[in-house]
């Protein structure tokens, strides 16, 4: 082996060494630390080990273990990593103009790790993300639920199920972004759009009764279905249906077609959910809200309010925000936040919204979205309060793994912008793990 | 029964905008910020007829008895947005109501804002509840000469009683907004622009076409001046510097090719947009021509993918004038609003002055309308914005905005 390979090896491994969770455990002091679960602390510690929260909690009464490493957090604002419910980074797509209904589609099959708006996620200190297809389509395909990890594959940012299953959702719309004139096989009216869908959600039940019909008997099972498996899939409640929605006879549709067919739904957008606030509570349905900086841009979103966050936590509701990138920019997810505050919505339910709020729309409030011991260690550092414009995000952390450092060029780079922040990340520091990588280290190269 | 039908004249009105009429003002400010000197503690701006009395202290100031009272944290003068498509590219983004751009023809300096202007889209009123009171508005980039932009208040009531300047800017587009990509129909020629040289080549060749058409109309027999044309006269008014050019360049070649143009036509331009700024500071610094910054949150893409959110602290480092700007946005939001895309700047390394100053007194000197606003004086008029506190922060609600002396207050913002 070549002394250059060989160093280029050895440093390969210690760059993977860094990047893995700490065995030791890290200690965060100083702090004020806002955990979502319970009240904020002013002079918090936070430990992390192994990936996951050993401790957090008032200095008084959280020790920090022994041997554990410490760093001074004075001054700065800890909290759980924000998880965005709605998302597009990754340069991912969805279905095509093939067919409105296509829940066979995956994301998964269409999404670069390395794109800059990864990247830039971190930076706006989002650590789990749904990312979607589009909203052209009444179903556009399944969408990820992906911890930000700094990955070398897909892979590594899937999040597994304890049923080995990999995490995500249905995408589906309704509303003009489905409605095509001329329509084709598209819908040409809210009412068709409806009938579609109910048509396929008749067609899954009656699969799935087939499907339990048949039992363990292989001649009995009608053939394989990619779509109906994923409805029959939504219908068991094993798959939330994530649903873009905006005018609130629209929304009122979802909660039809929910009532119907029982199945889990977040609604998303919800341009008019200050209209249907009461229902939108009544009905137990969480709403992922968008905020925008201006009504209008298209004829479902003449009537946005920013006071729509106001309203749904007022009637009760579960609220949630998200970015929509690129709609709104991944690293000002907190102005989304701020900006509810501004139009009337409490400042706790605004931070919730952000982080377990999504959490709980995803279906991993068990494992995100609070800082809890036995969670993952997912967090950000701020330079101050959450929802001032003056505020930064300092790092993110998944995993007990720094992905985001403001005080690292390349990361600041993503952070503020400027050349090169569109492009893809490169392989050099963050994934060795094949012999192309390390040879493009060891000549001075930049990997991929 | 004469109230009565007076009352039910009155309830048949069409509901006015939410302003009111023009009482005279006394305006109280914990912290006045005047821009024509320091930031002043419990100051008092007082109007009168849309224009201002007096701008200072309130100390020993007495309140005529006829003024209306207003009160705030944080009073401001109005903020200015020195390059929009508000009230031409409506609110429903709906082909009938998208006024801010035709693609028949690459070249059409001749198309006025004032024939398009929708002083009533819910748009202009939605931006002046952020305190915005001046928008440089009309044609958008996207054609290599869209048309022109004028200066106008955002009263909402119509463009005649509003309008500032009718003739601002000529609009001119550079690089790939303005390029047209598409192949031509089979067999047939694709539509020019095709590449950027292509775009200058053109342009040149028309500002050389109206430097002949001006010396012609100057003929002394008038036999022999030749037919007027709308578009050579509006691009003469630019090469006579009676109009300046609002050129649209992001990339750093098209900045480069913007001031070239300049320099050969002897034109007064005024560069838009500029992601690619920091990478030709130095020239732009030597032009004298000012920048209006693309908004700070403007999406990183194509043209735009070097944008970053503290070019404007570059800028101001380098001593070039700018401002900002709501642009054109094609789709959500509609439209974007200055005051959120200068407290943006002002956090990534401008400060909070520099960036009040932007879009203030800043942008009514680039716009030349800095002798009646941008600042809180004597016989300026009364423009204001007023704040419940520091007027960058994301939850700081606007609580009223004042369009020459009319008092709009939209609901807290």
């Amino acid at each position: 082996m070549p002394p250059r390979l060989l160093a280029a090896l050895v440093a390969a491994l210690l760059a993977a060494g860094a990047a893995a969770a700490q065995e030791k455990p890290l200690a965060f002091t100083g702090a004020r630390i806002i955990p979502i679960a319970g009240q904020p602390v002013d002079n918090g510690i936070l430990v992390v080990q192994g990936g996951r929260i050993l401790a957090v909690g008032a200095a008084a009464s959280t020790a920090i273990p022994a041997g554990a490493e410490v760093r001074d957090a004075r001054g700065k604002v800890i909290m759980p990593g924000l998880v965005d419910s709605h998302s597009h980074i990754g340069g991912a797509s969805g279905a095509d103009g093939a067919s409105p209904v296509q829940p066979d589609v995956r994301v998964l099959d269409a999404i670069d790790v390395r794109h800059a708006s990864i990247q830039k996620a971190q930076a706006g200190g989002i650590t789990t993300v749904n990312v979607m297809p589009g909203s052209g389509h009444l179903i556009s395909g399944q969408t990820l639920y992906l911890k930000l990890r700094d990955g070398r594959v897909i892979d590594d940012l899937l999040i597994r199920l304890s049923d080995g299953s990999t995490a995500g959702g249905l995408k589906m719309a309704n509303g003009t972004n489905s409605i095509r004139t001329p329509g084709g096989p598209f819908p040409g009216s809210r009412a068709k759009s409806a009938a579609l869908v109910r048509e396929q959600f008749v067609k899954a039940q009656e699969y799935k009764a087939r499907r339990e019909r048949a039992g363990n008997d292989p001649e009995k099972l009608p053939p394989r279905d990619l779509a109906l498996e994923m409805l029959v899939e939504v219908l068991e409640g094993r798959r939330i249906v994530q649903h873009h929605t905006h005018r609130h006879d629209d929304i009122l549709t979802v909660l039809r077609l929910q009532k119907e067919f029982g199945f889990k739904v977040v609604l998303h957008h919800v341009s008019e959910a200050a209209k249907v606030a009461a229902e939108i509570a009544a009905s137990g349905v969480p709403a992922s809200v968008i905020i925008l900086d201006s009504p209008g841009g298209k004829l479902e979103a003449r009537d946005f309010a920013l006071e729509n966050c106001a309203a749904l936590e007022r009637a009760g509701a579960e609220v949630g925000l998200h970015t929509d990138d690129s709609v709104t920019d991944s690293r000002l997810f907190f102005r989304s936040a701020a900006l509810a505050v501004r139009a009337g919505m409490t400042r706790d339910a605004a931070l919730r919204a952000v982080t377990i709020a999504n959490a709980r729309m995803l279906g991993l409030e068990t494992r995100v979205g609070t800082l809890e011991p036995g969670k993952d260690a997912d967090f950000i550092l701020l330079s101050g309060d959450p929802l001032s414009v003056y505020t930064e995000v300092e790092q993110t952390w998944v995993d007990g793994v720094k992905v985001f450092d403001l005080a690292n060029p390349a990361d600041r780079l993503y952070a503020r912008g400027g050349p090169g922040a569109g492009d893809s990340r490169r392989a050099v520091l963050c994934c060795f793990g094949s012999a192309w990588d390390i040879i493009a280290a060891a000549n001075g190269g930049a990997g991929q | 029964m004469k109230t009565f039908l007076t009352t039910l004249c009155l309830l048949a009105l069409p509901a006015l905008p939410a302003a009111e009429t023009a009482a005279p003002l006394a305006i109280f400010g914990e912290t006045l910020h005047t821009l024509a000197g320091p930031a002043i503690k419990d100051g008092l701006v007082l109007v009168r007829d849309g224009r201002v009395t007096y701008a200072g202290p309130a100390a020993g100031r007495a309140v005529p008895a006829d003024h209306r009272v207003l009160r705030a944290k944080v009073v401001t003068p109005g903020l200015i947005d020195a390059r929009a498509t508000a009230g031409l590219s409506g609110i429903l983004n709906q082909p009938q109501d998208q006024d801010m751009l035709d693609r028949s023809a690459p070249l059409q300096p001749e198309l006025r804002a004032i024939d398009a202007y929708n002083a009533r889209d819910p748009l202009v009123a939605w931006v002046r509840s952020f305190g915005v009171t001046t928008l440089n508005t009309g044609h958008a980039p996207g054609s290599l000469v869209s048309g022109q932009t004028m200066i106008v208040r955002t009263a909402g009531h119509s463009v005649e009683e509003d309008v500032i300047n009718p003739a601002a800017m000529i609009a001119v587009s550079l690089g790939g907004s303005a390029v047209n990509r598409a192949e031509g129909p089979p067999g047939g020629a694709a539509k020019s622009p095709g590449t950027r040289a292509k775009a200058v080549a053109m342009l040149r060749a028309e500002l050389i076409k109206a430097q002949e058409y001006a010396r012609k109309r100057e003929a002394k027999d008038e036999t022999k001046r030749p037919a007027r044309d709308l578009r050579l006269e509006t691009l003469a008014r630019g090469l006579d510097g009676s109009q300046r050019f609002l050129v649209t360049a992001h990339r750093q070649q098209d900045i480069l090719a913007a001031l070239r143009l300049a320099r050969e036509f002897n034109l007064r331009i005024v560069l838009d947009g500029c992601a690619d700024a920091p990478l030709v500071l130095e020239e732009i610094k030597a032009s004298g021509f000012p920048v209006i910054l693309h908004p700070t949150m403007a999406r990183a893409s194509e043209d735009t993918e070097n944008l970053a959110m503290d070019t404007a602290a570059r800028l101001a480092a380098t001593g070039i004038p700018f401002t900002f700007q709501s642009g054109y946005e094609g789709y959500v939001p509609k439209t974007r609003v200055i005051l959120f895309e200068a407290a943006l700047a002002a956090a990534r390394g401008l400060g909070f002055e520099r960036a009040l100053a932007a879009i203030t007194l800043d942008a009514a000197r680039i716009l030349g309308i800095d002798a009646r606003t941008g600042s809180l004086a004597d016989g300026k008029d009364a423009d204001l914005a007023l704040f419940e506190g520091d007027p960058f922060e994301y939850t700081t609600h606007v609580t009223t905005t004042v369009v020459a002396g009319r008092v709009f207050a939209d609901g807290p913002r």
